[in-house]
C-alpha cells in the first residue's frame, strides 16, 4: 500500500515504489496531481500503463524499464523513463513531453497529435504511426512500416529507418541522417530547403542533440494517392 | 450506387419499352446476369473504379423476419397490455466501471461519424435519443461539442484511426467503445471522398481538405486479444475505472470474437450484422463480407453463457433492427440491446418521398438513395454541404427520432406482454419459432410446428 503525502509545491519528490503498491494508485495519485509537483516511480518492473492520462503540468521519473502504453494520452509536463519502453509509448500524446533514455518497442507515439516524443535509443517497428502533430526524435535506428500513414508532425531519426518508411504518408515530415531501407508507398525524398534546416535545428535541440542538421535528408508524401484513381490501383 | 443498386426484383423499364410491356413480349431476363447485374459490369467498364456506397447489404438475407413469437396461452399467461408493467430499462457496463449506463429502453444509436453525417444530423440524434433515455454513439470523426451537448448518455468511440482522440473527451464520455470492425466491412477500414472533407472535418482529422481519405483497418498500436487487454487496461487507468468500456465486433467470427472480447475485460460486446450500415464502402465488401445479423447472435450468446458471463457481460446487437419486433427478436434470442443506425436516420429523414425529384437528378429515387459517400444527400443528413445540411432541422428531427424510439420500446412490450413477459430482458429462445430452415439453423430455434432445428446436437 503505498502513501502518499501531498508534495508542496517546492517540496522534495514524491517516491511511489511499484513494488510495494499497485498501478492503479500510482496513475490515481497522478490523476489528482497538481501543476508543478514532481514525482519518482521506482521498480516499475515493465509493468503497463505506466502514468497515463496525465492532465497536470508535472513531472515524472520512472527509474527502469516500462511496459506497454507508458506515459499514453500524455496531456502535459514531463515522463522521464530512464529505460526502456514497451509497446506504444506515449501514444497519443497531446503535448508535453515524453523521454525514455533506452529503446521503445513499436509503434512509439503512435497517433500522438502533439508534444516531443524523444528516445535516445532505438525504436521498434511503427514507430509514429498515424502520427497527427507529434514530433519525435529519436537517437538510434527505426523499425519498418515507421510514419504508417503519417498526418502531420515531425519525425527525426538519428540513425537508420527500416523497411518502408513513411507509407501512405500524408503531411507529416520526416529527417533521417542515416540510410533508408526503403521507402513506401506515395513516400519520396524531398530537398532540405532553409526552414527545414531551422526546423530540424529547432528539434534536434529540443532533445538535446548536438547532430548537425546538414547531414540528414528529408521525406514526405509524394500526393499521388490523396484521390482515388484506378491508375494508382498498383501503387499499393 | 445509384440505378444500377436496385433490388433485383425492381421493373426497370427496358429502354425503349415500357415497363409492363417487357413481361407481356415474353421478354426473359437472366437470374444470373440480372439488369443490376448488367449495370454494374457497364458501370465498371466505363469508370475503371469499383461501386462505393453507403447502407448495409442489400442482398436478401435470413432475418428477423423470419422469426415469429408464440404468444401466451394454455400454458403460459400474458400479461394486460396498457395495465400491467413491462419494464424496459438495461444497465450496461457494470461488470468492471464504477459507472455503468443505466438507459430507459434497450435501443440505442449505433455509431456514426461527423463527416459521415452533418453536425445537424448528429445533434438531431443526440436529441432523439437523450428525449427516451438512451445512448448515441460518436464515430471515426471525433466527438463534437454538438453531439456532446445533446446527449445525456455519449458512447465515444475509440477506432483506427483516432481522428479526434483526445483524453479530454475520454473523460467526457459516458462509454468508450473500441471498434474491430463493423457489420458491413468486417476486416475494412474507413473512407470519407474528398467531397465531404470541408475545413471543419478536415480540421478534426488532422487532414488535408478535400482528399480522399482512408481510415486505417487495423489499431495502430495493438494487435491481437492479449495486446487488447493491456489496452483496455490503460483505457481504464486513464479515465479511472469509472467508464464503461465496449467491444465492436463486425460479425464474421462472433463466438470466438465475442470470447476473446470477453477474455481481453470488455464490460459490453457489440455485434453488428452485415445488414448494418455504412457511410462508404465497396459494394463488393459490403455484399459479400460477414454474416446476416440472426447467424451472428446465437454464436454471440453461447460465448457470453459458456463463459458464465451473459447478462453480466452485455450483448448489444445491430445490423437490420426496424420495428419493435426486430428488438424484441434480438433480445429473445439474447441481446441485453440492440443498436440503430440505418433506422435511425430514416427516421430523421433519409429517403423521404418528398425529395423524389432530386433522387431522380441523382439518379437515384427516394427507398433506394445508398450515395452516402457523395456528400449530396437531398435529405441534408449524409452531408457537409451547408445548404443541404440546413434543410435538417435538429430539433424536429429529433422529435422525429424520439417518436420513432418511443414505437419500437412500445412495439417490443406489446410482444414481451404477449408473451408473459414483465421485462423486454425475460424473453427467451422459447418464445421463438422460425419460418424457414435456414433461420431455423441459424437462430437455433425450431421450425415452426416442429421440434426439428437444423444442425441442433
Amino acid at each position: 500500500m503505498v502513501t502518499l503525502t501531498a508534495p508542496e509545491t517546492t517540496a522534495p519528490t514524491t517516491t511511489i515504489d511499484l513494488a510495494g503498491s499497485p498501478v492503479r494508485d500510482l496513475n490515481q495519485a497522478l490523476h489528482n496531481a497538481i501543476d508543478g509537483q514532481a514525482w519518482t516511480v521506482t521498480s516499475p518492473g515493465g509493468k503497463h500503463s505506466l502514468a497515463v492520462g496525465i492532465d497536470a503540468d508535472i513531472s515524472v521519473a520512472i527509474k527502469g524499464h516500462a511496459g506497454y502504453y507508458a506515459a499514453g494520452m500524455h496531456k502535459t509536463g514531463t515522463v522521464t523513463i530512464s529505460g526502456n519502453a514497451g509497446v506504444g509509448l506515449a501514444e497519443n500524446i497531446m503535448s508535453g513531453k515524453v523521454h525514455v533514455k533506452g529503446d521503445a518497442s513499436q509503434s512509439a507515439a503512435a497517433t500522438g497529435h502533439g508534444g516531443l516524443v524523444v528516445i535516445d535509443g532505438n525504436a521498434g517497428a511503427r514507430c509514429g504511426i498515424s502520427m497527427k502533430g507529434v514530433d519525435i526524435v529519436v537517437g538510434g535506428n527505426i523499425g519498418h512500416m515507421s510514419a504508417f500513414m503519417a498526418q502531420a508532425g515531425r519525425l527525426v531519426v538519428c540513425g537508420d529507418a527500416g523497411e518502408a518508411l513513411g507509407d501512405s504518408i500524408y503531411e507529416a515530415r520526416i529527417y533521417v541522417k542515416g540510410s533508408v531501407a526503403s521507402l513506401g508507398a506515395d513516400c519520396i525524398e524531398k530537398p532540405m530547403n532553409i526552414e527545414h534546416l531551422e526546423e530540424l535545428e529547432g528539434l534536434l535541440a529540443a532533445a538535446g542533440r548536438t547532430d548537425d542538421p546538414a547531414d540528414f535528408k528529408r521525406y514526405g508524401s509524394a500526393r499521388n494517392l490523396y484521390h482515388f484513381s484506378v491508375h494508382n490501383s498498383a501503387s499499393y | 450506387m445509384t440505378i444500377n443498386s436496385l433490388p433485383q426484383d425492381t421493373v426497370l423499364p427496358a429502354p425503349g419499352i415500357p415497363a409492363q410491356r417487357t413481361e407481356e413480349l415474353g421478354l426473359r431476363e437472366s437470374a444470373t446476369f440480372d439488369r443490376a447485374t448488367i449495370a454494374d459490369i457497364q458501370r465498371a467498364a466505363a469508370t475503371g473504379v469499383y461501386d462505393i456506397r453507403g447502407w448495409g447489404a442489400k442482398r436478401k438475407v435470413p432475418h428477423f423476419d423470419d422469426l415469429l413469437f408464440l404468444g401466451a396461452s394454455m400454458s403460459r399467461y400474458p400479461l394486460e397490455g396498457y395495465r400491467e408493467k413491462c419494464d424496459t430499462d438495461v444497465v450496461l457496463g457494470d461488470r468492471h466501471a464504477s459507472r455503468p449506463l443505466h438507459l430507459q429502453t434497450p435501443v440505442t444509436i449505433a455509431g456514426m461519424s461527423f463527416g459521415a453525417l452533418s453536425a445537424n444530423a448528429k445533434e438531431a440524434l443526440g436529441r432523439g435519443a437523450s428525449e427516451v433515455g438512451t445512448s448515441t454513439t460518436t464515430g471515426d470523426g471525433g466527438m463534437t461539442p454538438e453531439e456532446r451537448g445533446q446527449s445525456k448518455h455519449l458512447v465515444y468511440q475509440y477506432l483506427p484511426s483516432r481522428y479526434g482522440m483526445n483524453p479530454d473527451d475520454l473523460r467526457k464520455a459516458d462509454a468508450i467503445e473500441i471498434v474491430l470492425g463493423q457489420g458491413a466491412k468486417p476486416g475494412g477500414g474507413g473512407m470519407l471522398l474528398g467531397q465531404k472533407i470541408t475545413e471543419r472535418v478536415a480540421g478534426m482529422r488532422t487532414l488535408p481538405v478535400g482528399i480522399d481519405q482512408r481510415s486505417a483497418s487495423r489499431h495502430p498500436d495493438w494487435t491481437g486479444p492479449d495486446d487488447l487487454e493491456i489496452k483496455i487496461g490503460e483505457l481504464r487507468e486513464i479515465t479511472d475505472w469509472k467508464t464503461p468500456i465496449y467491444v465492436k465486433i463486425g460479425a464474421s467470427r462472433p463466438y470466438y470474437d465475442t470470447a476473446l472480447a470477453v477474455k481481453a475485460g470488455a464490460d459490453v460486446v457489440v455485434v453488428d450484422g452485415m445488414q448494418g450500415g455504412t457511410a462508404a464502402t465497396q459494394q463488393v465488401f459490403i455484399e459479400n463480407v460477414g454474416i446476416p445479423t440472426l447467424a451472428a447472435i446465437p454464436q454471440a450468446v453461447q460465448a457470453l453463457q459458456e463463459l458464465g458471463l451473459h447478462r453480466k457481460v452485455q450483448l448489444i446487437v445491430s445490423g437490420g433492427i426496424r420495428t419493435g419486433a426486430d428488438v424484441a427478436k434480438a433480445m429473445a434470442l439474447g441481446a441485453d440491446a440492440v443498436a440503430i443506425g440505418t433506422a435511425a436516420l430514416i427516421a430523421l429523414g433519409d429517403n423521404d418521398p418528398r425529395y423524389a425529384a432530386e433522387y431522380a437528378a441523382l439518379g437515384s429515387a427516394a427507398g433506394f438513395y445508398d450515395d452516402f459517400q457523395d456528400g449530396r444527400d437531398p435529405a441534408g443528413i449524409t452531408t457537409q454541404d451547408p445548404e443541404l445540411s440546413s434543410r435538417l432541422d435538429p430539433v424536429a428531427g429529433g422529435r422525429r427520432l424520439a417518436n420513432y424510439l418511443r414505437v419500437l420500446t412500445m412495439e417490443a412490450q406489446t410482444i414481451a406482454r404477449a408473451c408473459g413477459k414483465s421485462h423486454l430482458h425475460n424473453l427467451e429462445p422459447e418464445d421463438l419459432v422460425a419460418l424457414t430452415i435456414e433461420a431455423s439453423a441459424m437462430a437455433r430455434v425450431p421450425l415452426a410446428g416442429t421440434s426439428w432445428i437444423p444442425g441442433a446436437k
